[in-house]
């Protein structure tokens, strides 16, 4: 059986959610949104080599992030997770950057912003917030260490591997899994034995839950809850945000060869998590239309100045590919280091 | 930039000689460790009550505690992506993985993710983390214990590997290795455990990537390091007899290579031979050949030879004496050079 039955069909409601926040995680969406479609562009015109879309998976980053304090807390993202580093605080022309190539990990302080080196390792950076979580506790600190990771991911030892480590140790860790459906070209009834992630959970000694992934309500809720948890030293939560990726995989991908877009279609119109939210704002007087219209706005000024900060930035250095190898350099590093200076620098 | 095995310490303060074996030797580098700082976390399967499979961390856990030391489920890409969440939180984590030959499950963690995440932060998030990995054959071990790892390791940009060969330079390594805030790989020779002897612990003086010359000779310069080192000595031992004078350097740094220190033997000795345990392709005896050969040309006075592992898996017991350098096999190619 597919893991993906939507839950819910049609509305959504934030009745329930202070009005301040529900603005919030708007006005995060809505610039997710925008900035995505800016980065699609920007890969059309050559600036970007290549860009992921987080476009349908907005509510689950954006809400999932937001429900985390960025003081004392820690997100391990992969390498999809643009709506996740901007509702977080993360500088995006910084985080941006990595899309078009100027550095790996993103050109933002992963320290300072508490939010870790995008990473292309599908699963990899998982045991890394075990290990964060671990320490976490041993310091006495009552921080929680969130992962991202796909359908696809959790097909990955690594993610079994940190789960039970998580489970063992009662780390605070909040394993938050975005189900989009499709990992790459392979759909989850050919990726997800026993058809549920979040079932997982049960065998790993923690809470494991099933939420709307584009609700942002139920995913902010979810998120919360699993936070408090940890916080207060009972361990680890794996969530499971059912969504779907309506874009394809990436800008390299050629999604007419294994899938049929009625289906994404069918979530583009019904299940969009920045409309779904949109309506419940307004249904519940958290905002006026022009106040959203405003959000609106705001929103595309901001994808648009990020869009010019990440095209103006300059390129790396040269030296750059030296500096940072070790935090102390080898003779022969530093011999290389010489050649590229005298017979590569430009 | 090499040093002889005669230390003589004659300050007041000069640790005293006692007999330890390399396993004891390592356990007080990582009580010292332990000591000095409180970042300092020593973690891995079988670590904590039992000690370690070969009692390594033998009561470590008793002294400084479950959270200091401790036990890790059977997993070993969790253990060293473990060790990585907890650099990034501030500590300074000494896993150990059981055997080399486990160390390949985690492999994906070492060169993917410790590695490179100092590079991949620009310098945001270093990893000051030491992984422990006994390592090599000679103890008629079940298949993957046996193995030598160390050509992976140093062609990781990233990495730093270590590989001493007796009780008082693993004491002195791992000390430096910890401390650093570079990953090390530091590969125990299993084989060499119990290698007791009158040993002083001292703090290391030489910088990371420094060689040593164990015994000084004149004819040719064998290269070794972890337990071929013990075997080049006794190779020498047996060519002195012969008015053979070997020059036995223990390289020890395998990334980085102590460079000019081979180059200043060998230059001297204008013969080169490389031992190590590893199979020949593609092993390190072939950089350190090409190192030797890109600074001595005009000083050799024959092509630098290896003896090494054959290109075969790592065979179970009784063939292990067979395929590990032997002695002869050692001298053959001492012959060799001397005779081209």
């Amino acid at each position: 059986m597919s893991t993906h039955e939507p839950p819910g069909q049609g509305a959504i409601t934030v009745d329930h959610l202070p009005p301040d926040l529900t603005r919030a995680l708007y006005t995060h969406m809505r610039t997710a949104r925008d900035l995505d479609a800016e980065a699609v562009a920007l890969q059309r015109q050559g600036v970007f080599p290549a860009y992921v879309s987080v476009r349908g998976q907005e509510a689950a980053q954006v809400a999932s992030a937001a429900a985390l304090d960025p003081s004392r807390d820690f997100v391990f993202p992969t390498y999809r997770e643009m709506a996740a580093a901007l509702a977080y605080g993360v500088e995006m022309v910084a985080y941006m950057a990595t899309h078009r190539a100027l550095w790996h990990g993103g050109l933002y302080d992963v320290m300072e912003s508490r939010f870790g080196a995008i990473n292309a390792v599908v699963g990899g950076p998982v045991p890394h917030a075990v290990g964060w979580a671990v320490g976490e506790r041993m310091r006495g600190g009552d921080g929680v260490a969130l992962a991202y990771f796909g359908d696809g991911a959790s097909s990955e030892g690594d993610v079994h591997e940190a789960m039970n480590f998580a489970g063992v140790y009662g780390a605070p860790v909040v394993f938050f899994c975005q189900n989009n459906r499709w990992a790459l070209s392979v759909p989850n009834e050919r990726q997800v034995a026993g058809g549920s992630v979040a079932a997982r959970a049960r065998g790993y000694g923690m809470a494991g839950a099933t939420v709307d992934g584009n609700d942002a309500a139920a995913v902010h809720g979810a998120v919360t809850e699993a936070v408090a948890r940890a916080r207060r030293g009972e361990g680890p939560t794996l969530i499971e945000a059912l969504t779907y990726r309506v874009e394809p995989h990436s800008t390299s991908d050629d999604t007419g060869r294994y899938r049929d877009e009625a289906e994404a279609d069918h979530w583009r119109t019904h299940r969009d998590p920045v409309a779904l939210l949109r309506a419940a704002m307004l249904g519940a007087g958290h905002a006026t239309a022009e106040e959203a219209d405003a959000i609106d706005a705001a929103a595309a000024a901001r994808a648009e100045e990020i869009r010019d900060g990440v095209s103006a930035a300059p390129e790396p250095d040269g030296s750059e590919l030296f500096t940072h190898v070790f935090r102390e350099t080898t003779q022969e590093l530093t011999r290389q280091r010489r050649i590229w200076e005298e017979e590569v620098q430009p | 930039m090499t040093e002889l095995i005669d230390r003589t310490d004659t300050a007041a303060d000069a640790p005293v000689l006692e007999e330890l074996s390399m396993q004891q030797a390592i356990n007080r580098a990582l009580r010292v460790l332990l000591a000095e700082d409180p970042d300092v976390l020593v973690f891995g399967e079988d670590v904590g009550a039992l000690g370690g499979v070969f009692r390594v961390t033998d009561g470590l856990q008793k002294e400084f505690g479950d959270q200091r030391v401790f036990d890790t489920p059977l997993a070993e890409s969790a253990i060293m992506g473990m060790a990585v969440g907890l650099a990034m939180n501030g500590w300074r984590p000494v896993p150990e993985l059981q055997f080399d030959g486990f160390a390949y499950p985690a492999v994906d963690q070492i060169v993917n993710q410790v590695a490179r995440m100092n590079y991949r932060t620009r310098g945001a998030a270093p990893m000051p983390i030491t992984l422990r990995l006994p390592s090599f054959g000679g103890i008629q071990a079940p298949e993957h214990h046996g193995e030598s790892l160390e050509a992976l390791f140093a062609h990781t940009p990233g990495l730093k590997v270590a590989a001493p060969s007796d009780p008082a330079d693993a004491y002195g390594l791992l000390l430096q290795s910890v401390r650093s805030d570079d990953p090390v790989v530091y590969m125990e020779p299993k084989a060499r455990y119990w290698d007791r002897r009158p040993v002083r612990l001292t703090e290391p003086t030489d910088p990371i990537g420094t060689s040593r010359v164990v015994r000084p000779g004149r004819h040719a310069t064998l290269i070794a390091w972890g337990a071929m080192v013990h075997r080049c000595l006794q190779v020498a031992e047996l060519a002195a007899e012969d008015g053979v004078e070997l020059e036995v350097l223990d390289l020890r740094w395998l990334k980085p290579i102590d460079a000019a220190g081979l180059a200043a033997s060998v230059a001297r000795t204008r013969r080169a031979v490389v031992v190590h345990e590893a199979p020949l392709t593609a092993g390190l005896g072939a950089e350190v050949a090409a190192l030797v050969t890109e600074q001595c040309f005009r000083d050799l006075a024959a092509p630098v030879q290896r003896v090494t592992g054959f290109d075969v898996p790592y065979p179970a017991g009784p063939l292990e004496p067979q395929y590990l350098p032997t002695i002869d096999r050692i001298l053959f190619a001492v012959q060799r050079t001397l005779e081209y």
